[in-house]
């Protein structure tokens, strides 16, 4: 492509008095093509910025923060905007502890839809299931967030968490767990409802990893006399095992940066006096979405900006983490095809 | 004697391997069964609460104050406004660089750079929208001492650029390549082959990307908190705060007024359904090409 342009004979000189050649009506070709290459490297590098900006300001926003705590910011536990301390472990075991919830919940239902659309379902049924999985993806997180709170939650409040509590509550160890107001909000709801919203997202990637070994492989295993469950789980998963752990990240990647689907049930309480999975509680996302727009300055912002950023990080971690692990696999693939 | 025995292990084993099968695809079964349960619950809510709260005066009206009647009509037209702004600012830089790569990304020299991108553009496809909002935040609410449409807008269009880069590259890769070098041969410049030949051929693909792009940001919340906020009259004012249906759907709900929760439960509905709406003309447009 590059060898048209660049054997395209130097301009006609202005001293030339010939009516323009062929070469010369095609010279607004060559313009042409260097100002589109131009706007559409820009439009590739101005993401590329977008990525550094957002780092950037991040971090130039959160500068008092950071001057003032450093990397202990991560393990103080306070956070009292009143008094003007600030501690970023509280939301950081929200975060973390709703996304490992959602993923225990969602990582072997996920396992076992892809299983049902791989190698279960009826030809005439995989296509609209597939479909109902992939639009369970695209509804907006705002209306599990609020059904969460206003169906879910007084749901969940009456037959799970009270029920829980009757056959635990006298448990020692178990009952810390359980104890707290049995309303319906806190680390568990949001732990369930995330689960719901990363669920299509995590079976659909199984379910494209699956379709990818070969049939050959399969019918191997078949022919051996295997049974549909031993082919899944000792050729299939093994063979898609990178592909699979991908899109178990991607799914993480989702529900730690999850705003409004967490923030609606949370309970948004800073703290960590109880390690019980009814407490009110608060997550990264949530904490800025109630409280940035009113923190009005100061260190309150800088503190919520360093918690954006270190969101930013997390996710960014276990994005990169995740892409790896499908790029393996698609290399793995077209090294055996 | 030894071997009947044999044989009765054989059995029994075979037995236990075809329970373990039988367990484990039921298992699968219900799987499926949850999912979709979810999705049939939450739908199913939605449209009773969401048609219980829908009237005519709900596109109509103003958001009204606690236990007054009212509608969504501003936040229904903020919502509008600033999606489409956002589609119009983002597609354009998207499609562009979605050609990059796909057109540009494998001349020797631009390889690095197109690598680099796809995996920038991978992290900003699946970063947290909040992040976007507080990026947009420190740049355009703080520099102009104002929340504004105009950073809402910003905020959604940055979150469209990766959805419609994937997409376009995609989509310009299924070109045969022999079609360009055909457009070549003819003596069409490169950018001429791009707009007229390989951009029209993945047309339909494209669309269908944009098309998925605004559905995502249509329902998006997170990032519209501290950009665009919300304004509980009717406005115009580009450069002023201005009221959108997730904000206020977030607020609504969040209040302990009937009447604000019936309208959050209306707007919910509204949202949900353009949102699918939008899926399936995109699968629908996606397929007809096929």
């Amino acid at each position: 492509m590059t060898a048209l342009n660049s054997s395209q004979p130097f301009h006609p000189s202005a001293t030339d008095r010939k009516p323009p050649s062929p070469s010369a009506r095609r010279a607004p070709g060559v313009w042409g093509s260097l100002v589109f290459g131009l706007f559409a490297g820009g439009a590739a590098l101005f993401t590329l910025l977008l990525l550094a900006g957002i780092l950037l300001t991040l971090l130039i926003g959160a500068q008092p923060a950071i001057e003032k705590y450093g990397l202990g910011f991560l393990t103080r536990s306070v956070w009292d905007p009143g008094q003007g301390d600030f501690g970023a472990l509280a939301m950081v075991y929200g975060t973390l502890a709703t996304s490992f919830i959602a993923l225990v919940i969602a990582v072997p239902v996920s396992f076992g839809i892809a299983l049902f659309l791989t190698e279960l379902a009826p030809a005439w049924l995989k296509r609209p299931l597939g479909t109902t999985i992939e639009l369970l993806a695209a509804v907006p997180s705002i209306v599990y967030g609020m059904w969460g709170l206003l169906v879910f939650g007084p749901f969940l409040a009456a037959y799970v968490q009270q029920p829980l509590q009757n056959m635990f509550g006298e448990v020692p160890g178990l009952s810390t767990l359980f104890t707290g107001p049995p309303v319906g909000i806190g680390i568990l709801s949001a732990g369930i409802i995330l689960a719901i919203m990363i669920i299509p997202f995590i079976s659909a990637v199984m379910r494209d990893v699956f379709e990818v070994t070969p049939a050959l492989l399969k019918e191997s295993a078949y022919g051996l006399g295997s049974t549909t469950w031993e082919v899944v789980w000792k050729v299939v998963l093994p063979y898609t095992k990178a592909g699979v752990i991908g899109g178990v990240m991607l799914g993480l990647g989702r529900a730690l940066g999850e705003t409004m689907a967490v923030t609606f049930v949370i309970g948004n309480m800073s703290q960590l006096d109880s390690p019980s999975l009814f407490q009110a509680a608060n997550s990264i996302t949530s904490v800025l979405a109630n409280e940035f727009a009113e923190s009005g300055g100061g260190l309150h912002e800088a503190a919520l900006l360093y918690l954006g950023l270190v969101l930013f990080f997390i996710t960014f971690v276990v994005l990169a983490f995740s892409k790896w692990l499908l790029l393996r696999l698609q290399r793995a693939e077209g090294a055996r095809t | 004697m030894s071997i009947a025995l044999r044989d009765d292990i054989a059995a029994r084993r075979f037995a236990a391997r075809q329970r373990v099968n039988r367990i484990a695809l039921t298992l699968a079964l219900l799987a499926m069964v949850f999912g979709v349960f979810w999705l049939v619950w939450i739908l199913w809510e939605t449209l009773r609460l969401g048609l219980g709260g829908l009237a005519l005066s709900t596109l109509t009206q103003m958001t009204p104050p606690p236990n007054e009647a009212g509608g969504l009509a501003n936040a229904i037209f903020g919502s509008v406004v600033m999606v489409a702004l956002a589609t119009f600012v983002g597609a354009p830089i998207g499609v562009m660089a979605g050609v990059f790569l796909a057109e540009y990304g494998n001349i020797r020299g631009l390889a690095w750079l197109a690598s680099l991108t796809r995996f920038v553009n991978d992290i900003l496809l699946s970063a947290p929208s909040i992040v976007i909002g507080l990026f947009v935040y420190t740049l355009a609410v703080r520099t102009f001492h104002t929340f504004s449409a105009i950073a809402g807008a910003l905020a959604l269009a940055l979150l469209v650029i990766p959805v419609v880069i994937r997409t376009t590259e995609d989509m310009l890769r299924l070109v045969p390549a022999a079609q360009r070098e055909a457009a070549y041969a003819l003596g069409a410049p490169k950018w001429k082959v791009i707009l007229q030949i390989t951009l029209r051929a993945a047309r339909a693909g494209v669309i269908t990307g944009i098309l998925l792009a605004v559905a995502r940001i249509t329902g998006e919340t997170a990032p519209l908190l501290f950009t665009a906020l919300n304004n509980q009259f009717w406005s115009t004012d580009l450069g002023a705060p201005m009221a959108n249906l997730p904000v206020t759907i977030f607020k609504f709900a969040m209040s302990p007024y009937e009447n604000w929760q019936q309208l959050a439960w209306a707007g919910v509905f509204l949202i949900t359904l353009a949102v699918l709406f939008l899926n399936i003309v995109a699968r629908w447009i996606a397929r007809e090409r096929r």
